[in-house]
């Protein structure tokens, strides 16, 4: 029973890193929401594994919470930003695609690397995922740094908050009950402002291209 | 005692080559189903064999020894690497002659035979075939080393027949680094057999074609042999995939007795892949050209994280 669910957890834990890959690879930003929905649906999967198996009663809780708040909510809110922004154009990246990903490769074999001595010093049962999770936020890091646009760049901080609290359920069996509120909340504010900011962007710029923020004044 | 062995290799050899069509059949029966035609029967791909056959070969008269040539090399190296996998057994006496990177390149050389004969005649579709090909095979061939490289990981050999009995004699578990192999894999087969994503087998615009652009100038015998060997590469490419992610229920050894057992679960699941094969080409749009080295690097980047997650996760 145990072996099946250390199984499970190192398999959405890999689930994860490939959608993290496939995000950095997505044109639309639409899939690119949907993928981000999927994302939460995996951690939250993950969570409950991890909770039904160290027995973890608020686990349970904060796979709730995250189901609620990333897979439903926050997805949600966002498409409503995209309709209402009508931003349904292909994503630019500042480099093209194939050479993301071999850039993103590296950036997993450095993570893999650099939680292999932190993972041999934790107790969990699944220590691999440690790396996993920090290649996962890197690769959301990249993909923030990587699009041009407000709205992907949103979605990136997002994924690498999925990473992070994948971490540390993996990793510790989770954060207390009020830190995780806290962080939930705190999420969830993050998006509405950002949704107010991405509609300031477009009203002084007619555009959500953030390169125009480079500007002082116009010319 | 021999006997018995060399029995079975022959009929491992012959198994491909008498269910390949049949297998391209089917594909094209379910394709045909799934946009609401009756579609030709199973059998066709056999018919076309028979016609072609019978039929006089036509030469430019630009053409060298090398065009007549090509085609039986194409089938020969298609040929072997059909006995090179561990198809109905995992037990042959050639099995052990050639690991999955002899694979790999008996299907390289197979490639290049069939680009420098479609440049050979020098009209422009066989070139530009041959570019487009080489192109897809430039790109799907690393992929396609990361994958085998994957299940080598889990097998501890390079050798086909020690990684499927390492699968077969295991516990049943979960691999994640399996799962993304095979999820490469699935990309690479779509690629590397001219299916739908990449290239259509059924198109009759000579713009988008590769592999039917560097055919275009075969006739007779020769387009027969061609198209046979184009069937035995998906036959090759999805008896590998069933060697390496789904391999119960394989004969372990070298009796004809325990290769005809393991006939019906091989052709239950060929029938299943089949299926699955038409049912992604119906729902996918062909891509454009520019965009498929995206898809074979997304291929090769997930035979890559597939490595990377082995050894990590040590599973």
């Amino acid at each position: 029973m145990t072996e099946l669910s250390i199984q499970l957890v190192n398999l959405f834990a890999s689930f994860l890193l490939m959608l993290a890959f496939a995000m950095l690879a997505q044109r639309r930003v639409l899939t690119l929401i949907n993928l981000y929905s999927l994302q939460g649906l995996t951690v939250v999967a993950a969570t409950t594994v991890v909770a039904h198996m160290t027995h973890q009663e608020h686990l349970y809780y904060s796979a709730v919470l995250t189901l609620i708040l990333k897979v439903f909510l926050i997805p949600w809110i966002l498409h409503r930003l995209v309709k209402r922004l009508n931003v349904r154009w292909d994503v630019e990246t500042l480099i093209n695609i194939p050479s993301t990903m071999l850039v993103g490769i590296v950036l997993v074999v450095f993570a893999f690397n650099l939680a292999l001595p932190i993972s041999r010093l934790s107790s969990s049962v699944v220590p691999g995922t440690l790396g996993i999770a920090l290649a996962c936020v890197l690769l959301s890091f990249m993909m923030m740094i990587m699009r041009t646009k407000a709205l992907p760049q949103v979605i990136g901080f997002l994924a690498m908050e999925n990473a992070l609290f994948f971490a540390a359920t993996s990793a510790t069996y989770g954060m207390p009950m009020v830190v995780e509120l806290g962080i939930a909340l705190d999420v969830l504010v993050g998006v509405f402002i950002l949704g107010v900011f991405l509609f300031q962007i477009r009203e002084q710029f007619e555009s959500l291209d953030i390169s125009h923020l480079e500007n002082l004044k116009e010319d | 005692m021999t006997f018995t062995r060399a029995l079975s290799q022959v009929i491992s050899v012959v198994t491909p080559l008498a269910l390949a069509p049949l297998l391209l059949g089917w594909v094209n029966q379910v394709r045909a189903w799934l946009s609401n035609r009756k579609g030709p029967g199973i059998l066709q791909p056999y018919r076309m064999l028979h016609k072609l056959f019978n039929k006089d070969s036509v030469m430019a008269d630009t053409a060298s020894s090398l065009f007549r040539f090509a085609p039986y090399a194409i089938f020969g190296c298609m040929l072997l690497a059909n006995a090179i996998i561990p198809t109905l057994s995992t037990d042959l006496p050639l099995a052990s002659a050639a690991d999955a990177i002899a694979l790999v390149g008996l299907l390289a050389l197979a490639r290049v035979f069939i680009s420098l004969a479609a440049m050979d005649i020098g009209t422009a579709f066989g070139t530009l075939g041959a570019r487009r090909e080489m192109l897809v095979g430039f790109l799907a061939e690393p992929a396609l080393l990361t994958v085998l490289f994957s299940a080598s990981l889990n097998g501890k050999s390079t050798a086909l027949a020690t990684i499927v009995e390492a699968v077969v004699h295991r516990d049943f578990a979960i691999y994640p680094s399996l799962v993304f192999a095979g999820m490469a894999f699935t990309l690479v087969y779509l690629a590397e057999n001219s299916r739908v994503p990449v290239d259509n087998p059924a198109t009759h615009l000579e713009l988008t074609m590769i592999h039917e652009a560097m055919i275009l100038e075969y006739s007779g015998r020769h387009l027969a042999l061609m198209e046979w060997a184009a069937a035995l590469k998906l036959f090759a490419y999805s008896t590998l995939g069933i060697a390496l992610f789904l391999p119960w229920g394989i004969g372990q050894r070298a009796t004809p007795s325990s290769l005809l057992l393991s006939l019906p679960s091989l052709g239950l699941k060929l029938v299943v892949i089949g299926a699955v094969l038409a049912l992604v080409e119906t729902f996918s749009a062909k891509l454009r050209i520019f965009r498929v080295p995206e898809f074979l690097a997304t291929s090769f980047l997930l035979g890559v994280i597939g490595m990377l997650t082995h050894i990590l996760l040590g599973a």
